[in-house]
């Protein structure tokens, strides 16, 4: 266990370095520097900026620097709007955490749900019917989806309110941003539900005479559950990467439609340090999820 | 027959047939002729045939292969038979029709209307136009084919490259299998999206005077996510390469093969690749649709393919802020995205149930 957690880790921290490098360097192999606007400042204004923000330094030197600034959690400063982006960040990436989290627990909750009804109602209607669903929703892109709902449920029928900073409706955004995950948590639950439920021991539980409700949560579900777990890693990415586009529809002002923002803009500064942040995140999040996996089946190996 | 409860102990009654109850009038004796046939060996079917058979035979490898046809007939009727061109403003004896903004499904402007009353014949809107004056028919088929052929390119990039990859490493093992598969392990375990959005970001300006051709028409953004699949996708197809190979070689026909002194080239050809084909096809398969999605997202944040040209994602986005107006902009790009993912997902299902019944569950 010490040693797979250890290589893990090792992984883990290799990974960040090569995100941040390549973040770092790409950035700067971009032609023509933060200040060579239309309204470009005079020469000794330039200096001074260039000096302020150690631009004037080698590569080699900035790297560095920026290396040692991210180990203190400071990501520089956004070159267009000149706010700290670590403050930026802070501020706004409670509402996204609070979206994407309920999004996460919500999707695994009901996927487990429906994957396990469609398993014990295996090639019945109700398991035709739960598949079918499952299979049109992942094939509909998530912004897609979030402009239908919203015009549907706060234009056509109004049954709902559009977000605003007053009245914070997270059942849209949660909704639109489950889509995808939770179909992918039902079809992995019902392929391992039923894997689980053909096994031997099942069999020998049923022999004993376990109930069927032990037999279920005691013996099935446990097992079947294993494969959900290391879904949690893929998972976060795709709802951290989805948060942009549905924060950037329903209008809540959190860290990914912050980011969308920057991309358009070209705030390079702050592309960097918010992938930098998110990339980390998403790292972050699958360690823990493989060392979770790792606890509950003990037999996989580092490969 | 009741189906059996999936808990049950009981043995499945619908596995068998009952006997009894099989009329004996569809049974007829064997003529002479049919018995010298019974005889005889049957004909071998070859891997690729039983797969085809198997593939006829799968109602939802059909429905696939319909919805991919019905998309392919609405590109070729848009490109080929719709007279107005993606990028080419509506106009009336060569003058703009400034009346042909916005219109519904086969509506037709108040000049062309005039002109109909004067003799002339116009061919209809079929989709409608959007807000510059474009038919949106012919839009939604050249989007429709870029996203068709960014999802097939991007795919058969990922393929060449993690087959080479996956192949060299599978084959020598040993440390180099190791570290080529440590790179594998830290390129599979970068973020993706954010590792394209990042690429695109960067390459746009460095990449942005020095196309020509079909890449300048595409934009530099489809050329980063081209050449950011290449770079991040090919590992899953790699891993999957290695797998089969490092399997394959373990085989006793292999052994067998090595020890009645069969080239190496000729174990290769004939035992190797055949093995790998079905999980090639199927990976393959599978990745269209997430190129496809792909495309979409990236012209949702703005880093889609250039204009004029369109794509299913970028019709889909630029018909949101008009949404409450005009749905049906929205609707029909929404649809035909499904429609594609949904028949390259149904179709990779099918293939791998054909090529690879070990693998279904």
């Amino acid at each position: 266990m010490l040693d797979y957690t250890l290589k893990r880790i090792g992984l883990c921290i290799v990974t960040l370095f090569v995100i941040i490098t390549i973040t770092f360097f790409a950035m700067n192999a971009i032609p023509g520097g933060p200040f060579d606007s239309e309204k470009a400042p005079s020469e000794q204004v330039k200096q001074v900026l260039l000096e302020r923000y150690h631009l004037d330094k080698p590569l080699g030197e900035q790297y560095i620097l920026y290396l040692k600034n991210l180990l203190h959690g400071d990501f520089g400063v956004s070159l267009k709007t000149g706010r700290n982006i670590s403050d930026t960040i802070s501020q706004t990436f409670g509402i996204s955490l609070s979206i994407g989290f309920r999004a996460i627990f919500l999707s695994l909750i009901f996927g487990v749900f429906f994957g396990s009804i469609a398993a014990f109602n295996k090639d019945l209607f109700l398991d035709r019917f739960i598949m079918l669903f499952t299979t049109l929703f992942v094939s509909i892109p998530s912004f897609i989806a979030a402009s239908l709902l919203l015009y549907i449920f706060c234009l056509k029928l109004k049954l709902i309110p559009v977000w605003s900073v007053e009245n914070k409706n997270y059942i849209l955004p949660v909704i639109s941003l489950m889509i995808y995950p939770l179909a992918n948590i039902n079809r992995l639950t019902r392929t391992s539900m039923i894997d689980a439920l053909s096994q031997d021991y099942i069999r020998t539980a049923k022999a004993k005479g376990v109930s069927t409700k032990n037999i279920i949560f005691k013996h099935a579900l446990r097992n079947a559950l294993i494969p959900v777990l290391t879904y949690i890693g893929p998972m976060s990415a795709f709802v951290i990467t989805g948060s942009f586009v549905i924060e950037t529809i329903f209008t809540i002002g959190g860290l990914g439609m912050e980011f969308v923002t920057s991309i358009t803009t070209r705030d390079y500064s702050m592309i960097m340090g918010t992938s930098i942040f998110l990339a980390s995140l998403v790292v972050i999040i699958s360690l823990i999820s493989d060392l979770c996996y790792k606890i509950v089946d003990p037999r996989i190996k580092f490969d | 027959m009741n189906d059996k409860n999936l808990l049950s102990m009981q043995i499945d009654l619908s596995k068998f047939n009952d006997l009894s109850k099989i009329d004996k009038s569809y049974f007829d004796k064997l003529t002479n002729e049919e018995k010298q046939n019974v005889e005889e060996i049957p004909k071998q079917i070859s891997f690729y045939k039983d797969a085809f058979i198997k593939i006829k035979n799968n109602p939802l490898a059909i429905l696939s292969i319909i919805l991919l046809s019905l998309v392919i007939i609405l590109i070729l009727v848009g490109i080929f038979i719709n007279p107005y061109k993606y990028n080419e403003i509506i106009t009336i004896n060569g003058i703009r029709d400034v009346t042909a903004q916005d219109l519904k499904p086969f509506e037709y402007s108040l000049n062309e209307l005039e002109e109909i009353k004067n003799g002339a014949k116009i061919f209809p809107h079929i989709f409608g136009t959007d807000s510059i004056c474009r038919d949106y028919f012919a839009r939604v088929a050249i989007g429709s084919a870029i996203s068709l052929f960014i999802g097939i390119f991007a795919s058969i990039l990922v393929l060449i490259i993690g087959l080479i990859y996956g192949s060299i490493s599978g084959y020598l093992g040993g440390k180099v299998d190791l570290i080529m598969m440590r790179i594998c392990d830290i390129i599979y375990s970068l973020p993706d999206m954010l590792i394209i959005i990042l690429l695109s970001v960067i390459l746009n300006p460095l990449l942005s005077n020095n196309l020509t051709g079909i890449f300048a028409d595409l934009g530099v953004n489809i050329i980063s996510l081209l050449i950011v699949f290449a770079l991040l996708y090919w590992v899953s197809i790699a891993r999957l390469v290695r797998g089969q190979i490092l399997s394959i070689r373990k085989n006793e026909y292999i052994e067998a093969c090595k020890l009645i002194g069969t080239p190496v080239p000729r174990i290769i050809k004939t035992h190797i690749i055949p093995n790998c084909m079905s999980i090639i096809f199927i990976a393959t398969t599978l990745q269209i649709p997430s190129a496809i999605f792909t495309e979409s997202f990236l012209s949702f944040v703005g880093l889609g393919v250039q204009i004029p040209l369109s794509s299913l994602g970028s019709l889909a986005n630029d018909a949101r802020t008009s949404m409450s107006l005009y749905p049906y902009k929205m609707i029909i790009p929404a649809l035909l995205i499904a429609m594609l993912v949904l028949s390259f997902n149904l179709l990779g299902d099918a293939f791998r149930d054909a090529f690879d019944p070990k693998l279904k569950k």
